[in-house]
């Protein structure tokens, strides 16, 4: 779920703007590389706490 | 979403319709859309009702000696006998449910909204449609009608083509 909700996100910023995402699935870790390697958007800060998975993506055109 | 040249494209022809199967074809759909995928969904024999616009989706312990259950504190498989026992897939629907909501797992409701939501096209095969007698007014909006041309007209200029 985490990537389909981000896309939905995404499509609501222009480019250069950034979306803040947290998700608590595991997965989305592996997830957001593929898919900023598919979109072309910039993953540019990422981490993980207790659980938690924070990503920051920088929306590339 | 404007689709560029490069639009890489992908289709799932679709053929079970039980809650378990329903998720691997909707799951990949959906993501494959989210990374920019041009996708397209043929659903055929017991996939059909999957476009329901009332979704009934069951599954059952018969024959499925994969299935073992989170349950007790390890894993436990359901002996076929049981599965003969009235009520038996009913049990194991609501269970399975129970299971998929208390993950925060979306519906099959869900995904499939939000597949439409991002253009992923879903066609209702015809022959099939004709031979469980399904009228398409019964499937949800959006829904188109092809035939196995139709498919493989999309599946040679795909990418991606998966069998679920």
């Amino acid at each position: 779920m985490p990537i389909l909700r981000t896309r939905k996100a995404l499509g609501a910023l222009k480019t250069g703007q950034t979306l803040e995402v947290l998700a608590t699935d595991p997965g989305a870790v592996a997830d957001f590389d593929a898919f900023c390697g598919a979109t072309g958007h910039k993953l540019v800060d990422s981490g993980s706490t207790a659980g938690m998975h924070r990503f920051v993506i920088r929306v590339s055109a | 979403m404007t689709v560029a040249a490069n639009t890489k494209m992908m289709t799932i022809i679709v053929t079970k319709g039980t809650l378990d199967w329903a998720y691997p074809p909707f799951i990949l759909a959906t993501t494959a859309a989210a990374m920019g995928v041009d996708v397209t969904m043929f659903f055929t024999f017991y996939g059909l009702p999957l476009l329901l616009k009332k979704l009934d989706l069951q599954v059952s312990t018969l024959g499925n000696p994969a299935m073992k259950m989170p349950m007790m504190g390890g894993h436990m498989a359901m002996p076929n006998l049981m599965a003969a026992m009235p009520g038996a897939d009913a049990l194991t629907t609501r269970m399975m449910k129970n299971l998929i909501a208390k993950k925060g797992v979306a519906s099959i409701d869900e995904l499939r909204d939000a597949a439409q939501e991002a253009d992923v096209k879903l066609i209702a095969c015809q022959m099939t449609l004709d031979l469980f007698e399904y009228k398409i007014e019964d499937m949800v909006e959006g829904v188109t009608v092809g035939g196995a041309a139709t498919y493989m007209g999309r599946a040679l200029e795909s990418n991606l083509n998966l069998f679920v």
